[in-house]
């Protein structure tokens, strides 16, 4: 509740990474629920232009690193840099996809005014969102692939077809750096294939995408870096080289059964690939 | 009717009543959304003590000066009940309605210290418990409307930011929006919109002004902005004729008519409002279960006639009447698919499926097994 606690913590005066900017550099991230730590001493850096999945099982704290990354939590320590600036100053260039389920959907509001609330920010204090605003609103609900829903009542919503809204809203902000939380959550497959398209779009036109991902079976096909967490940060980099059955074993304890049956499906190395 | 408006005191107290009506009906509607509905109910009744010290500290009946009092009392048991939710396990139900107690227990305590200071002044605090409409004047509506439109021009001003709060905070946190402000502006607003009612409806009748009128509203529209006007106008009508009401029978209380008047549009909007008002959900569900029926029976139909090369081979009703044992009434269904020309009697007893009658089966497979998209 407190302003962007990352804020307090004074700058250092020398980047660590100076070869090239990074989307997101997390340093010594420590969140903590009462007395139960969260998160767990986080170092991330996610280099621009990649689209990332966080993977871990439930309660490994993935909602809670997005959320302290957008400075929506209080962290108990630890620095997160945007673009190698603060979040405060690069907010702009920043859209947040949240669970489908943390609002209500019988909510008395229309698909078009729900995708107008990304733009809520810009518009500033006082102002409404007029026709420039309904055009840039209409034209993401068309790359979602649901321009005829924008008169609809929300609650008539599909799950998927919520889940595109969700998505349409972000796409409003124009940003250049993209967190969404578990958007193939109960989805139909027709909406996963459209969301993982517009993911891929996103990354041509130079984006940085994080991404929770629930679906262990499909982080080799959707997306080219990871990140394995379970309150501490077990690995990430790109998939080749972290996606292995011994870390996704540290990620996931003893729960290794499952884990060898989407091995032989999906050719999960036992050891990282040689790569040069 | 016409009397009643040309009476001075009718008149005045029935437009105080519609301006309480208004305030509280769209301020309730973000209430009511957010499901705080408890809070108007907690902050109502905290507003007691702050009445009763604004006496003691002034010595005046000012309603200004009470409706301060009040208010300021409401705020500070807010804060408390947000800043105890924040910081302790409590959670937030339990901390409402402890504020709401000791609040409301502090101000019946300083009530009856009051009625016992040998000052002529004393008498008509109590009337703030249950209301008392009949006695508003000229200056107190003024009062009111002055806070009313303090209370109501933010609405506008902050349309965004409100709807914003009210659907999801947390993402206006990650535009950059101050939410927690934005929030602490809207409760403060309840606040006022509590107060301007209290004179007229009472505290322990106070929330309900505030949650039903835009209940009742919530039935017949799925727009925000239609909710809280019609939330508005609800509040206004009840307002208005309970004090007509109250008014032309004698010894009538009019805050509890007022009360009663908008407890009726909620009643009368939860059955009759079209789609989500329970009359019309019971006719929807009685169709949908007799399209359910006939589907089945029609679905049968097909079984039978895929084994058959053309589909349109009958097969005798009581073969239909084994297959769909649960619902017996298959001879009503038949005729009336037959009706609707999905299936034809070929000889009596024996249907068969008419080439419609396939088409719409394919149909409602197709829809049933790829529903979504």
């Amino acid at each position: 509740m407190s302003s962007n606690p990352a804020s307090t913590t004074p700058l250092p005066t020398e980047p660590m990474i100076v070869t090239k900017e990074s989307a997101i550099i997390v340093r010594d991230l420590t969140v903590a629920y009462r007395d139960k730590p969260v998160l767990w001493d986080i170092d991330l850096t996610v280099p621009k232009g990649i689209l990332m999945a966080i993977v871990g099982p439930n309660g490994a704290g993935k909602t809670t690193l997005i959320k302290s990354i957008l400075g929506l939590l209080k962290i108990a320590a630890g620095q997160v840099l945007i673009f190698d600036r603060l979040y405060k100053q690069q907010r702009h260039r920043v859209a947040y996809v949240p669970q489908r389920g943390t609002v209500d959907w019988e909510f008395p509001t229309s698909v078009l005014d729900v995708v107008l609330m990304g733009l809520y920010g810009k518009l500033g204090w006082f102002k409404r969102p007029g026709k420039k605003e309904k055009a840039t609103a209409r034209e993401a609900l068309r790359q979602v692939g649901i321009e005829e829903l924008q008169n609809r009542q929300i609650k008539q919503l599909s799950g998927g077809q919520q889940q595109r809204v969700f998505l349409a809203r972000a796409l409003v902000q124009d940003a250049d750096l993209y967190f969404m939380d578990e958007p193939f959550q109960g989805v139909d497959a027709t909406t996963e294939r459209a969301i993982i398209d517009l993911l891929r779009s996103l990354r041509e036109k130079g984006k940085t995408v994080l991404v929770v991902h629930h679906d262990l079976q499909t982080v080799q096909e959707y997306f080219d870096h990871v990140m394995l967490l379970n309150v501490r940060k077990i690995a990430s980099g790109p998939i080749k080289e972290v996606f292995t059955l011994d870390n996704l074993r540290k990620t996931y304890g003893g729960r290794v059964g499952f884990l060898q049956a989407s091995q032989e499906a999906q050719n999960i190395p036992e050891e990282p690939a040689n790569v040069e | 009717m016409l009397e009643f408006f040309s009476d001075y005191t009718i008149r005045t107290v029935t437009l105080g009543a519609a301006l309480l009506g208004i305030v509280s009906g769209a301020l309730g509607t973000y209430a009511v959304l957010r499901r705080q509905s408890l809070l108007g109910d907690a902050i109502s009744h905290a507003a007691l003590p702050g009445i009763a010290i604004a006496f003691l500290i002034t010595g005046t009946k000012s309603s200004a000066i009470l409706m301060l009092g009040a208010m300021i009392a409401g705020w500070i048991a807010t804060l408390i009940v947000l800043a105890i939710t924040k910081n302790t396990r409590v959670s937030y139900d339990s901390s409402l309605g402890t504020i709401l107690s000791v609040f409301f227990g502090f101000g019946l305590v300083l009530l009856t210290l009051i009625q016992k200071l040998p000052n002529a002044n004393q008498a008509g605090l109590s009337t703030f418990l249950f209301g008392q409409a009949a006695a508003l004047v000229q200056e107190e509506v003024i009062t009111m409307s002055i806070f009313g439109i303090c209370a109501l021009i933010p609405v506008a001003l902050f349309w965004k930011e409100f709807s914003l709060l009210a659907f999801d905070p947390e993402f206006g946190k990650s535009l950059g929006l101050p939410m927690q402000w934005i929030d602490v502006l809207l409760t403060s607003l309840l606040v006022v919109a509590i107060v301007i009612g209290l004179q007229t409806v009472g505290v322990v009748l106070m929330s309900a002004m505030l949650v039903a009128p835009a209940v009742a509203a919530r039935q017949w529209t799925d727009r925000l902005g239609v909710m809280l006007i019609l939330s508005a106008f609800f509040g206004a009508l009840s307002g208005i004729s309970g004090t007509l009401i109250s008014s032309s029978v004698t010894k009538l209380p009019t805050g509890p008519t007022i009360v009663l008047c908008v407890s009726f549009l909620v009643t009368v909007s939860l059955l009759l409002a079209p789609n989500r008002g329970i009359f019309w959900q019971y006719l929807a569900s009685r169709k949908n279960a007799e399209r359910l029926k006939l589907d089945t029976v029609l679905m049968d139909v097909y079984a039978l006639a895929a084994q058959h090369t053309p589909m349109t081979h009958p097969h005798a009703e009581s073969v239909l009447n084994v297959m769909n044992e649960l619902s017996a009434k298959t001879a009503k269904s038949l005729s009336r698919l037959s009706e609707l020309g999905l299936v034809e009697e070929a000889s009596t007893g024996h249907w068969s499926l008419t080439e419609r009658g396939q088409q719409y089966v394919e149909q409602l497979i197709n829809d049933r097994f790829y529903l979504e998209e």
